[in-house]
This record gives C-alpha cells, structure tokens and sequence, in this order.
C-alpha cells in the first residue's frame, strides 16, 4: 500500500510579527501569511486548491481563499481540539495531495489570543470538556487542569520545579537567539522563575505560554513539485493523529492512566510508518503550552522511558548542543503562543539550515501538536 | 458573583438530582457491574445500556490537586487562593471526583489552608446546603480536621 512516507513536502513557510497586540484583524493576519509562504514557494496563489485548519480559527476556507485568490478548492478540512490540531492540518492536507485529491495545500493559523478575550472567560459556553463536573469546583483555566496532572506527576515520579524550570529556559534562550520571538531580549533567570507570582500552583507564570497576536502559514506539495519549488523540500515522513482510549480532553482524570496521554498514542502511529527512531532525531519542537507537557511528551514519543521526563531535562539536554535541542525559536513559551503553528515553521527552518538557533546539519525533526487534547504529530526530514 | 452552577446534560442528571438528596452515587453498569465516570449512555466494557446508580460511602483520598491564583472569574478570585482537587473514592479508585477541600460543607472555598492539603490525605463528602432548585455540591472534608 503506498502510504504518505516522504510522499508530500512543505514548500513555503510565512508569518506575521508576533505581538501582544497587532492592529489588523484575523482575516487579514492570515492573508499576510499565507501569501508570504506562497511566495516562499514561489507558488501562485491561482494554484491553490486545499485548504486545512484546525478549530480556535476564527477565519475559515471561504474567505481566506476570496481573499487570496485561490481557485477552485477542492479539498478543506478543519481539524478539532484547538493546539491538538495544528500537525493535523499536515497529515490531512498531505492524503488529499498523495490520493491525487487536491495538489496545491495551504495550512494556517491566524489568532489574536494577545490582545482578544481568554476563552475560559466565556462562561455561556460549555468547553469541549465536560464541564460539569470541573468549572463549578473553580478548576477553570487550562493551566488549572494541566496543573493538577503535573502536581501528580511530579508526586509519582519525584519531579520538581528545577526540571520544569529546565524547560522554560531552553525555551527562553532560543528565544533570545530569535529576533522574531516576543521575549527575544527577555532573559531568564533561575531566581526570577522561582520567585514568580503562581498561576495555579504548582505552576508559576513562567510554566505558562504566551498570550500572541499572529498569523502562519504552510505550502504543502507533492515531493516532486516541491523539488521544482523555490527552496529546499522538507518531507513530511511521517504523520501521526491521536485520541487514546478513554481519555478526556485536558481533564485527563477519569481512565486507568491519566499521566499516559494522547502523545503516546500519536507516538505509536508515527514510528510505525518512520524509517527512524526517537534516538535519530536532531531537534524537537514540542508543544509547550505548559512546561509540564514536555517531560511527558519526552516519555510519549520514547526519547525516554516511563517518569524519566524530568530527569532527562537535566544537564543541559535540550539546550543547543544537548541531547535533544527543544522549541528552537522559543516556541510558545517564549517566541509565540498560536496553537503550536510556530513550532511546525521552525520544524521546516531547521531542515533548511536557516534557523536562529540552528541545530548544526539537523536534518529529522519531530514536531508535535498539543499534548492533554487528541493530538497530531508530524516527523520531517530534509 | 456567584460561583457557576453545574450545567447538567442528559447523562450526567441523576447525580445531580442524587446529590440534591445529600447522596453520592456513581453510574454503574447493570451487566457487567463496572462504574463508569463520566457517566454516559452505555458501557465502554461490555456495552450494555443498562445501567444504575449505586450510593458511594463518601470516602476517598486527594490524588492531586491545585491551587489557582488571578486572574480568575470574579466569584472564584474573591476567594484566591482556593484549592481544587481530585478525589479517587475509596470504593473505586478509578473514579476521581474534582472538588473542594473544605472546612465544613458550606464554608468557603479558601477555607482550609492549602499547606496542610496532601496527595492521599483521606477525605469524605458533605453537601453543601440546598440553594433554589434544590442544588447541592459535594464538597470534601479532610478526615484528619
């Protein structure tokens, strides 16, 4: 069976500032991007005929492609769970284009998070989790219900705020290595995380992302038209969704295991169709809404084993020049929060050579799409 | 402000209208005999769409918890810090409430110091006072008060 190994490549990458607040709206924040990574393709936008999002996305397929200039589309898709879609948006564009459905995809988000309303504000709504039984009991916001799986954690496995420090400021100096990122001349010390105002104990400010107006954008195309392409193919090798059995969106509390999330389901699929393994990638852009997503993002997709997360942050490891260099633009604890997308743009610098933090001759990156929600994971090669 | 009321939907009803007799009851499965939450329309064992509500001792340990500070919704920010946790049930460890540790069943949410909170502190429930349309939360009680 011919499957979706190498078959596809992203082409042309594009994006906006990112900033607390951007005077322009969502619709023509997406625009900007997504025109900037057709031209980075050197694709018109007249070719364009799939079109994939995924939900927190305000703008939608009809305008995005009057706007643009698209053609006929013939192939949309809109991917559920907010930042557990984002690598999602790859993997479907990616069949439609391998089965001959569509041949020219753009992937985007667009999202004014920095400047619009937080969504646990909106109380008339029920969240796609089953609010009932958490929202009453004051456990309200995302950082509420990641924290009460990451103070679990860290009670199983003997994880402390130094390994989730570890994170926030690997994230922090690729940041500071990134004119783009919005805390590139912020650094970050030991002593300021630790003396940090709580959000949701045992998460402090700097265990949380960032709040981000902005906008990317992905060309994806079939290998062969991407070698024809304006820049160096990056090949979608492998591609990954994941719902595991039993579990509950973000309130993860309620089956067997509640610390083996989504990533380890995603993991599963992803491997079996790579030709390579978690001991051959070169660089990691994992979903960081909350620092305590990685150690358990590390132990899903086997760069480690079960409750060795923590531990594995130590010395420096995901730091340039470390076992596994992480979220190498900053990603969204420190360049930009919007769902993730970032994290895939850099994926695709990285194997082009022309990131700011730029792993020496990185050609596998794993990136992944938000951990605590059903998921999606994407493995590139150059 | 007032604190959010539980917006019930069809499957999750009866522990509510348990709850507003000051009854703990767990959905469980009339075949198979496996609970089940949250609850839903059939069972994920062995799929039988039968089921019942069986009372539940009140007893249970905190197996995790937090703490949440602002910004919050105004009704909860009054009283930050406040602590929600998650409370397994002695009778099924697998089903794990979330809650408030509290120091009597209508005190309020910043009642208890979170320092003496501990996950596996053994805890058990009480109701809240019935307000109008009758609804009661379960709200925990440290064992060792």
């Amino acid at each position: 069976m011919p499957g979706l190994k190498d078959a596809t490549a992203i082409a042309g990458i594009g994006q906006t500032a990112f900033a607390k607040q951007l005077p322009e709206s969502e619709k023509t924040l997406a625009c900007r991007a997504i025109t900037a990574a057709l031209d980075d393709a050197g694709i018109a936008a007249s070719e364009v005929d799939a079109f994939a999002s995924y939900t927190m996305e305000e703008t939608d397929e009809v305008e995005i492609a009057k706007a643009i200039g698209a053609g006929d589309v013939t192939f949309f898709s809109r991917v559920g769970y907010g930042g557990g879609g984002s690598c999602a948006t790859l993997a479907h564009l990616a069949a439609a284009i391998a089965t001959g459905q569509a041949g020219v995809g753009v992937a985007w988000r667009s999202r004014k998070r920095g400047s619009g309303p937080r969504p646990w504000r909106n109380t008339a709504v029920q969240l796609p989790t089953p609010a009932q039984w958490t929202r009453p009991f004051g456990l309200l916001r995302p950082a509420d219900e990641i924290g009460m799986l990451a103070r679990r954690y860290m009670h199983e496995y003997g994880a402390t705020r130094d390994h989730l420090f570890n994170v926030a400021l690997a994230c922090r100096n690729r940041a500071n290595q990134n004119p783009a990122a919005m805390m590139y001349e912020r650094p970050l010390t030991r002593d300021m995380y630790m003396t940090s105002r709580w959000i949701s104990e045992p998460l402090c400010l700097f265990d949380n992302c960032l709040e981000t107006d902005g906008a990317l954008a992905c060309v994806l195309v079939s290998a062969a038209r991407a070698r024809d392409c304006r820049r160096r193919p990056v090949y979608l090798h492998s591609v990954a969704q994941g719902l595991p059995a039993q579990h509950h969106g973000m309130v993860n509390y309620w089956n067997d295991d509640p610390l083996a999330g989504p990533a380890w389901t995603a993991a599963r699929q992803l491997w079996k169709t790579a030709d390579f393994g978690p001991e051959d990638v070169d660089v990691a852009q994992i979903y960081d809404a909350f620092t305590p997503l990685i150690p358990l993002s590390l132990e899903g997709y086997g760069f480690c084993g079960r409750g060795e997360g923590a531990a594995f942050t130590e010395g420096g490891a995901l730091e340039i020049g470390g076992r596994l260099p992480l979220n190498t633009s900053g990603g969204g604890l420190s360049e930009a929060y919007v769902h993730g997308f970032n994290l895939i743009t850099e994926g695709v610098r990285q194997l082009r050579g022309t990131s700011t933090a730029q792993v020496p001759s990185a050609a596998t990156c794993l990136v992944t799409a938000g951990e605590g929600v059903p998921t999606s994971a994407v493995l590139l090669r150059s | 402000m007032a604190l959010l009321d539980p917006v019930p939907d069809d499957d999750g009803a009866p522990f509510w209208e348990y709850a507003a007799r000051g009854e703990l009851r767990v959905q469980y499965c009339a075949a198979c005999d496996e609970p089940r939450f949250p609850p839903r329309p059939c069972c994920p064992h062995c799929q039988s769409f039968d089921s019942g509500w069986r009372r539940m001792s009140g007893r249970g340990r905190i197996w995790s918890f937090v703490v949440p500070h602002p910004p919050l919704l105004p009704g909860y920010a009054e009283f930050a810090p406040y602590n929600a946790v998650v409370v397994e049930l002695a009778e099924a460890p697998r089903i794990r409430l979330v809650g408030n540790v509290v120091a009597a069943a209508d005190a309020p949410l910043d009642s208890v110091d979170p320092a003496r909170l501990r996950i596996g502190a053994a805890v058990k429930a009480a109701f809240t006072e019935a307000r109008d349309g009758g609804l009661r939360l379960p709200r925990w009680l440290l064992e060792r008060a």
